[in-house]
């Protein structure tokens, strides 16, 4: 079955049958309510090699909120969705390490797909994975500044599976891993794309970090659809 | 070959062998309070060089924890070595020299046998044999110390390089549960190198001289081992909070989240998840956690409360003169910091330092709790032992409980 569905994505014939009938899903997600204030990482400021690669203060960065609430870092999933992951012939992910901060600090991925986790900074990084998911591998790679990129992939399905750095204690990155190419993540505009959606009855899914996950049924015919969602800020207690 | 090894500057070398394991315990407390355990992703090695040439411009960041408890780990594995060594006497003096062979042939045949850029395995190997071959031409050339305390010293080396080597596992295997065992075997290590201070000491060798035996008609002896056992349990399961690398499981104290009694349902546990910002990568809270924080709290009431009774019953049963008082009323002076550095852990958000703190002043606690008991088994006798031997004999009977390291003399 699987390999069958594997078949039927290669590109060459996909192509032409998407055009015909896939449509794009778009939206724009917003936060309701005050989210909490962020931290000011003094730790990063305190290290004598990382605090000089920043001017500002650094902070976390869980609620990225524009004026009117958009909410960026939201994984937009649809469940039930044929086809399976296309993650070995993607293109890589990259996360980049720099300032001693992981860039972005929330991704997604397809399972199987590589992500090429780089070194810009002046010094050197661990880079250990922390999945929680049986298949899984949990890794720990040195990364020497101006040293080779290293791969990983991840062969199961994993919501937020933790990347993290221990010389830096302060650095950690999510990358969610999904078994099928349909999704996104929101930009700063709050707005996602979910490209080429074959028709069907789906569940879309938003998920944030902090502010949990909402989901809702949505139909996708020959047109392109829109879907918005709002999630809540967590009440403070 | 008349003079016993049991000297004062064996007593002293235990002495240092023991504070050194203390402040190993405060730098691996450290290296968990950061979080940086797995700074290092290779073991023996770090970062692929010889763990003794890793040049000191990279010691960055949690590094610098990591890699120093490493290098004082290897120091404290070697001051045991030769305190099991040297309460061997004379008869080390083979076993170093053929062991000082064995590694220089060991190493020969490593520098020939591994690659190029593992030659420097080779070069520890024969440094190692070289240093122990010379060692044994003027190795303390006196009587071994008494069959029990050679026993001890060896049971601390197993125990040392043990933990040396569940160290390195931790980092390797990504186990956390060997992190947890890690730092229950640094307090056993503790506890045998004090107990071997204390019976190299002056002090051990003369209280039987001192003190004369007292009937322990309050079940002194008991009591202390109680209180002893239960700081061992306690310092376990705060070695398993430690080791979740969860940070705060209950940010708040003396109530916790607001109440006496957490909710620890999942719909809470989510909202406490989601209300936290956490700076360092910190694993998520769960219910298990948020249970054992509340285990521990009442853990250390229960030993607020022993002890207490423990240096009351001490005072009231021996006299306030009695070293066994003195030393009580030092333990409960230890718990009653540790409550408070245990509450400060919580109200400065689980701060490196007062974390770690904490640590040291538990494995102290510890030590004084076994220490304690340890004393109390010699200076003072069970009442059945006493009443079935109320005639001139009495004595005998304490003889045969002495612990062996007098014999030596
Ligand atoms: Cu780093």
């Amino acid at each position: 079955m699987k390999t069958y569905s594997r078949l039927l994505i290669i590109p060459a014939l996909v192509a032409g049958l998407h055009v015909a009938s896939a449509a794009d899903i778009t939206g724009t997600v917003t936060l309701n309510g005050t989210p909490p204030p962020e931290k000011v990482n003094d730790l990063i400021k305190n290290d004598p090699i990382c605090g000089k690669l920043h001017s500002e203060p650094v902070k976390t960065q869980f609620y990225v909120v524009g004026s009117k609430g958009e909410l960026r870092d939201v994984i937009i999933t649809l469940k039930g969705v044929s086809g399976g992951s296309t993650g070995e012939s993607a293109p890589p992910v990259v996360l980049d390490q720099k300032g001693c901060e992981y860039v972005p600090q929330i991704l997604a991925i397809q399972t199987n797909q590589k992500l090429v986790v780089k070194n810009s900074d002046p010094v050197l990084h661990n880079v250990h994975t922390t999945p929680t998911v049986a298949g899984n591998k949990e890794q720990n790679k040195a990364q020497m500044q101006g040293g080779p990129d290293v791969s990983f992939s991840f062969p199961n399905p994993e919501k937020a599976l933790r990347f993290k750095c221990d010389v830096h204690q302060w650095m950690f990155a999510w990358v969610t891993v999904i078994d099928s190419p349909y999704f996104a993540v929101t930009d700063k505009a709050g707005n996602f794309k979910i490209a080429n959606v074959p028709p069907g009855k789906y569940t879309i899914e938003a998920t944030h970090r902090k502010a949990g996950t909402v989901s809702k049924e949505i139909e996708v015919k020959a047109d392109n659809a829109t879907t918005d969602f709002t999630l809540e800020a967590p009440k403070p207690q | 070959m008349s003079r016993s090894v049991d000297n004062l500057w064996l007593h002293r070398f235990a002495c240092l062998t023991a504070l050194a394991t203390l402040a190993l315990i405060g730098l691996g407390g450290l290296v968990t309070s950061q979080g940086v355990g797995m700074s290092v992703p290779d073991w023996p090695t770090t970062y692929g060089y010889n763990m003794f040439l890793f040049p000191i411009s990279q010691w960055v960041g949690g590094i610098f924890y990591e890699h120093t408890h490493r290098l004082v780990a290897s120091g404290v594995g070697l001051l045991t070595t030769i305190l099991a060594l040297w309460l061997f006497g004379t008869k080390s003096r083979p076993l170093l020299r053929w062991g000082g062979v064995a590694f220089l042939l060991l190493g020969v045949v490593a520098g020939i046998w591994l690659p190029g850029d593992k030659h420097h395995t080779g070069a520890t190997l024969v440094l190692v044999g070289a240093i122990s071959l010379r060692a044994s031409f003027f190795w303390p050339n006196c009587a071994p110390a008494s069959q029990r305390l050679r026993w001890l010293g060896v049971l601390a080396f197993i125990a040392v390089a043990l933990q040396g080597v569940l160290g390195g596992l931790r980092v390797v295997l990504f186990k956390d549960q060997i992190g947890i065992v890690h730092a229950a075997l640094a307090q056993i290590c503790l506890v045998i190198l004090c107990a071997l201070a204390l019976f190299t000491s002056q002090w051990w060798r003369n209280l039987p001289d001192k003190f004369s035996p007292i009937i322990d008609r309050k079940g002194l002896r008991s009591l202390l081992l109680i209180g002893t056992l239960l700081i061992f349990a306690q310092l376990v399961l705060g070695a398993t909070m430690r080791h979740q690398h969860a940070g705060l499981a209950i940010p708040d104290f003396p109530l916790a989240y607001h109440k006496l009694w957490p909710p620890m349902d999942a719909a809470s546990v989510t909202a406490y998840n989601q209300n936290r910002m956490e700076v360092e990568a910190a694993n998520p809270i769960t219910a298990f956690q948020i249970g054992l924080q509340m285990v521990h709290r009442i853990m250390a009431v229960l030993i607020l409360c022993a002890v207490t009774f423990c240096a009351r019953t001490t005072r009231r049963q021996l006299g306030a003169r009695h070293p066994l008082s003195r030393l009580s009323l030092a333990w409960l002076v230890l718990i009653m910091a540790q409550v408070v550095l245990g509450a400060f852990t919580i109200w400065s958000n689980k701060a490196a330092d007062v974390a770690t703190t904490h640590v040291v002043v538990g494995a102290l606690s510890l030590v004084t709790g076994v220490i304690l008991t340890i004393t109390s088994f010699r200076v003072l006798m069970p009442v059945r032992s006493a009443s079935l031997a109320a005639t001139p004999s009495a004595t005998s009977g304490l003889e045969t409980r002495k612990p062996a390291a007098s014999s030596a003399e």
